[in-house]
């Protein structure tokens, strides 16, 4: 039940406070309210929620890793 | 923190070379037993599906603790949410997991004359309260600190629209209450891994004062093989100290997410709460502040807890006491398709990931 995912948001309602979220081509409305966000950050979904940013570096970090695996 | 004291996931490069070298470390480990516990029932399923218990020496015992919010949620929940499904121009609204769970008589889905729905967030009951003003839709709010503030955004929500056909019922848990039980009751964890998802939003702080109190390391961790290997590694190299490691530092801080904090402190206050298979826990939960009473759908004195086959060890598992397949009934009577217990039915209930994935 805690599964959350990352995904980059494509843009803001900020009058529905919501936002659209792209998850690897699928795309959801997400809640904003529990953290200010902007248009291209990378965020953490869960429940339909942004729970948090999501660090650019260490997310770049994690794919590279992951393909790595993937290749073995 | 001090320079000193900070610990870090990055200490360790998560490189393709040091991931070799972890999973050989941890293969050939030949201290002394070392009893891991995972609190998270996200974490539970990633490590069954990636095989991770296969890899480890025998040394390396995993251990699922009471990290699934279905699974620690007693009978007498159920049996409110059954006898609100069927009451007039009512309807629960809940996520998929719950609906299969057995109370003391039957599940929801089960249920003759339930009126129910599954929805993907808590959220999407506004949208059904705003097109069927008449009826009254209760929201099953079970979760950890995770999805606690997402509950808090609802509150806001139905309050700021003036939304009054949406009722709550909760069966909120919080972490630090129950670990420092299991830590205290002599259930002999060496370590843990905290749940990755949970402190995004409590903080990783919010496992110092055990790890302190109990000298054990607690390493906070997310989701990928990659992500639970150094985890395990680190957690095996700090056996006996009093530290918690974030080891997912992309969404995970010390302090967590205050906003978040914030909103769940304005709707809801510390309650004592009952655990499936552990009993009562004093302030291991939270439901909602008296000044918003109007909202509850009868949540208070759900303690009681009653197992549809009095041969289901849920319990046992839950608290690390027994395996899914020391159960008489795993595999045999119980499965995912005919579940006798909570562990069962949620895909991220222990006996439900043994089953699909084995060990």
């Amino acid at each position: 039940m805690c599964v959350a995912n990352t995904g980059r948001v494509v843009s803001l309602n900020k009058e529905k406070n919501t936002a659209t979220v792209n998850f690897h081509g699928s795309i959801i409305e997400a809640r904003t309210g529990l953290m200010e966000v902007e248009e291209g950050e990378l965020v953490l979904v869960h429940a339909g929620c942004i729970l948090q940013k999501v660090s650019e570096e260490r997310y770049n970090e994690w794919v590279k890793l992951a393909e790595e695996m993937g290749d073995l | 923190m001090g320079k000193a004291g900070r610990r870090d996931g990055r200490l360790i490069n998560k490189k393709m070379t040091d991931i070799r070298e972890i999973s050989k470390f941890l293969k050939d480990y030949d201290g002394p037993e070392i009893r891991i516990m995972e609190i998270c029932g996200s974490h539970t399923g990633a490590i069954a599906k990636n095989g991770i218990p296969g890899i480890l020496s025998e040394k390396i015992r995993l251990i699922s603790g009471p990290g699934c919010p279905v699974c620690v949620t007693p009978s007498a929940y159920i049996d409110r949410l059954i006898e609100i499904s069927r009451s007039d121009r009512h309807t629960v609204v809940t996520f998929g997991d719950l609906l299969r769970v057995p109370s003391s008589k039957c599940s929801l889905q089960e249920a003759a004359g339930a009126s129910y729905k599954m929805v993907y967030s808590p959220l999407d009951i506004i949208e059904l309260a705003k097109d069927e003003p008449e009826r009254t839709f209760v929201f099953a709010a079970i979760g950890f600190e995770t999805t606690t503030p997402v509950y808090a955004l609802l509150m806001q929500t139905l309050i700021e629209e003036k939304i009054k056909n949406v009722k709550i019922l909760t069966a909120l848990k919080t972490m630090p209450e129950v670990v420092d039980l299991l830590c205290s009751s002599g259930a002999g964890i060496d370590a843990f891994i905290a749940p990755g998802h949970v402190c995004v939003i409590t903080g990783s702080d919010i496992f110092k004062p055990a790890a302190e109190k109990y000298s054990l390391p607690f390493v906070v961790s997310g989701f990928e093989a990659e992500d639970l290997l150094s985890t395990l590694y680190l957690l095996v190299k700090n056996r006996g100290k009093g530290v918690v490691i974030n080891n997912y530092p992309a969404v995970v801080s010390a302090e967590g997410n205050k906003k978040a904090q914030e909103l769940i402190d304005k709707y809801f206050e510390k309650t004592d709460a009952s655990w499936r298979g552990i009993g009562n826990v004093p302030r291991s939960g939270r439901c909602l502040r008296t000044e918003y009473a109007e909202y509850d759908a009868g949540s208070k004195g759900l303690d009681h807890d009653e197992k549809i086959n009095k041969a289901c060890s849920c319990d046992k598992v839950i608290t690390g006491k027994l395996s899914p397949e020391q159960c008489p009934l795993f595999g045999k009577v119980c499965t995912p398709s005919t579940p006798q217990g909570a562990c069962m039915v949620s895909p991220e209930g222990s006996c439900s990931t043994q089953y699909e994935y084995g060990s």
